[in-house]
């Protein structure tokens, strides 16, 4: 077996089992190239189906490709799609472009918009693939469990991170109590209440990622290529946040090529999210409350 | 696509202090693995807030860490050597990280233990090397760092060498090599250093380059255990597909399988796919499901071999086996705990403690050895509430190794070294059965296990592989 194949078939065995171990269990959908291999992973994993819902947390500053490339794919796989805001945060113009400081922006339209979209206490929008139809949902049951496709070579902590991640009460992460995870026998034994994260993706680098996506041809956004304007999105996030890079990849192919020989062989690809920089130049501090 | 490069994990491992987050910074800035401006970066941080510059900080990422120079969890680092990909993940050598440092070693293909040569060979040396031995990683590399503090005296580094090899030798252990390095001034880490002309031996990178990834055995009995059985009627989808991850073999549709600790059999129909080419085979290592031409009633957890193929997976209700306990509530006597191995649940309880591991010689005596503290290592006797399907670790890895669950904490895990008969005190209470039991529990088990009755098969001539 290659790289790719073992990196397959390690996600699908987590998929397997966090599936099997949550009673209700949903995906983290960012609408981003590893979250859609995620999902691909998923069918992969399940012969074709996706047993959960798939959530999207909707800043309302996403880049606006993204929320049409979503609601495609979502109708054209018959996905289970949750998607989840900050309404009062946008309503009271509680934001960066509004003036708030950036990561007090993230916590209101991620963190938090993420954190009650997880424990249903907050309205939310609900596309059923079998009615073909968008609802409004005020109340549902809470998730205690979310499968979500971040990476240890994205940042510092996501590098700490455990594959089977609990989160308390209040969803904050205690990174120096996690608990020992040995070998494929993870932990899923949990106190009620207790919501956690699962991250099949871990081992996987930014570049497996493009080299899977191009082995498998799966369709991603288009953003990440340029499209004639010698730019395109590395990293994709709300728009007032994140830049484009200068790149001419116009598919999988070049953009490996720029990853493992060219520009990007040694620049970090969240250079061009800019909350990353804020405070201490880390993600913890958003982490710890219940960022991704 | 010009090929995929290979991938490797390795665990960097040590005591405390002895420079093991010095070792990985300095090894991903001399293969110029960082990405740019980030050496830099925590260089000129440094000169803003007072503090000497340490290859460490490009690895301790957590706020905690950096305020108090100290490495508290595992890290996977990704580097890449001219030959493959490594992922590198760095240990804690804190004694209170000791399940950190488990959780990155379990993932590894190979260790790099560091000892400080000022220092010398300490606790948690010592600890490191018999639970790599433990986990059963027998490629290990040993370096002695710190060594341009002594102007990288020979004699140093041969006392040290001297005293760990025959410490690893007494647990079985043996090392690939030793390498005197200076982390910090990077000798002997990517370059040959010219401070150590008695040296003649290969560097720290081209040692990781030699090591070999453990390949699943094809060619071997073949095991799959259960992770579970799908069937998505709600999206019109009726196949029974038996999922799980192929630990050892090859099976092939038209195979007839039979499942353990339960004895059921069945004929592989098919093998599942979702946009792969179409199969027939399965192999070590992939993730995958079958249909049988004949629906079982089963549960995950079962162990699938072939019916016709002699194998060392049995359905074990006791086992010798050394463990590591983590938990601060003590393993003892009188808890149930929950025992996962495999895809197999099932209580266990602590049946004996045959010795302690380790460099500090238990001084009481064994037979009044009542638990088995935080962060001791056993050789212990486990007695399962139910069968399991396993194998000892030296036969298959996947299949012999388990962890411990007490209540809601991960509390300890270990490795099968053999599987025992079940206790001669265990028999039933005869006398506290209804009458005629053992006529009808006979019947039932000639029903439905026929092939353990050879006899009673060949004359009734029916299937009754349900």
């Amino acid at each position: 077996m290659n790289k790719l194949e073992k990196l397959e078939a390690q996600s699908i065995f987590i998929l397997r089992e966090a599936y099997k171990s949550f009673k209700n269990i949903g995906m983290l959908w960012s609408i981003g190239k590893d979250s859609t291999v995620l999902l691909w992973l998923a069918k992969k994993a399940f012969f074709g189906h996706v047993p959960f819902d798939l959530i999207h947390v909707d800043t309302h500053y996403k880049i606006p490709e993204m929320i049409a490339y979503r609601d495609a794919i979502a109708q054209e796989l018959k996905l289970r799609l949750v998607v989840g805001e900050n309404r009062a945060a946008l309503a009271d113009r509680q934001t960066f472009v509004d003036g708030l400081d950036r990561l007090a922006c993230c916590k209101a339209l991620k963190s938090e918009a993420l954190k009650h979209t997880l424990d249903g206490l907050w309205p939310r929008r609900f596309y059923d693939p079998k009615k073909d139809a968008w609802e409004e949902q005020d109340k549902a049951e809470a998730y205690n469990a979310v499968i979500v496709g971040v990476r240890s070579d994205e940042e510092g902590s996501r590098s700490k991170e455990r594959v089977f991640s609990a989160r308390d009460e209040k969803s904050e992460w205690d990174a120096s109590t996690q608990p020992p995870e040995l070998w494929n026998l993870y932990k899923t034994e949990f106190a009620p209440k207790t919501h956690v994260r699962v991250h099949p993706l871990l081992e996987w680098t930014e570049l497996n990622i493009w080299e899977y996506i191009e082995k498998e041809n799966i369709p991603v956004i288009p953003v990440y290529f340029d499209q004639g304007e010698g730019k395109r999105y590395r990293s994709l996030g709300c728009w007032p946040c994140t830049t484009p890079v200068e790149s001419s990849a116009k598919n999988p192919a070049e953009i490996i090529a720029e990853l493992v020989s060219g520009k990007f062989k040694n620049i970090a690809e969240r250079s061009g999210r800019a909350q990353d920089k804020e405070g201490g130049g880390t993600l913890e501090a958003l982490r710890k409350e219940g960022y991704m | 696509m010009g090929g995929l490069v290979e991938r490797m994990n390795i665990v960097i491992t040590g005591h405390v202090d002895h420079g093991k987050s010095t070792l990985v910074g300095r090894l991903l800035a001399d293969t110029h693995s960082l990405p740019e401006g980030k050496l830099e970066g925590v260089r000129n941080s440094c000169a803003r807030n007072g503090r000497v510059f340490e290859y460490s900080m490009l690895l301790d990422a957590l706020e905690d860490e950096q305020k108090q120079g100290i490495t508290i969890d595992s890290a996977r680092v990704f580097f890449k050597s001219a030959k493959r990909e490594y992922i590198i993940i760095d240990a804690p050598g804190h004694i209170e990280f000791l399940r950190n440092m488990l959780s990155g070693a379990s993932r590894a293909a190979a260790a790099v233990l560091v000892i400080d040569a000022v220092e010398g060979v300490a606790e948690n040396s010592r600890r490191h090397g018999l639970l790599l031995s433990l986990l059963g990683i027998s490629q290990v590399l040993v370096v002695v760092n710190k060594l341009d503090l002594y102007h990288y005296d020979e004699a140093v580094f041969r006392a040290i060498r001297q005293e760990y090899a025959t410490y690893l030798e007494s647990l079985g252990v043996k090392p690939v090599a030793f390498i005197p390095v200076s982390a910090r001034e990077g000798a002997n880490l990517v370059a040959a250093s010219e401070q150590t002309p008695w040296y003649r031996g290969k560097t720290v990178l081209e040692v990781l380059d030699g090591f070999a990834n453990p390949a699943p055995d094809e060619d071997a009995f073949f095991a799959l255990p259960l992770q579970d059985i799908y069937r998505f009627s709600n999206d019109n989808d009726e196949r029974r597909i038996y999922a799980g991850t192929v630990v050892s073999g090859a099976a092939e549709t038209g195979d007839r399988i039979r499942f353990l600790p339960s004895g059921k059999e069945a004929v592989i129909a098919s093998v599942e796919t979702w946009n792969a080419p179409a199969k027939t085979r399965v192999r070590a290592g992939e993730s995958v499901g079958l249909t049988l031409k004949e629906d079982l009633y089963l549960q995950a957890g079962e162990v699938i071999v072939k019916s016709d193929e002699a194998t060392p997976v049995v359905a074990a209700r006791r086992i010798r086996a050394n463990l590591i306990w983590l938990a601060a509530a003590p393993l003892t006597f009188d808890t149930p705990y929950l025992l996962k191995l495999g895809s197999a649940r099932v209580e266990a309880r602590l049946e004996a403690i045959e010795r302690v591991l380790g460099d500090n010689p238990d001084t009481e005596s064994l037979t009044a050895r009542r638990e088995l503290c935080r962060h001791e290592c056993g050789g212990v006797i486990l007695r399962l509430l139910k069968p399991v399907a396993l194998a000892p670790f030296a036969e298959n890895a996947s299949l012999g190794r388990f962890v411990l669950v007490d209540g809601y904490d991960a509390a300890g895990g270990g490795i099968v070294h053999e599987v025992l008969p079940e206790a001669p005190g265990a028999r039933v209470n005869a006398s506290a059965l209804p009458e005629g039991f053992e006529e009808e529990l006979f019947a039932l088990l000639k029903k439905y296990f026929p092939h353990r009755f050879p006899e009673a098969r060949a004359r009734s001539g029916d299937d009754f592989s349900i």
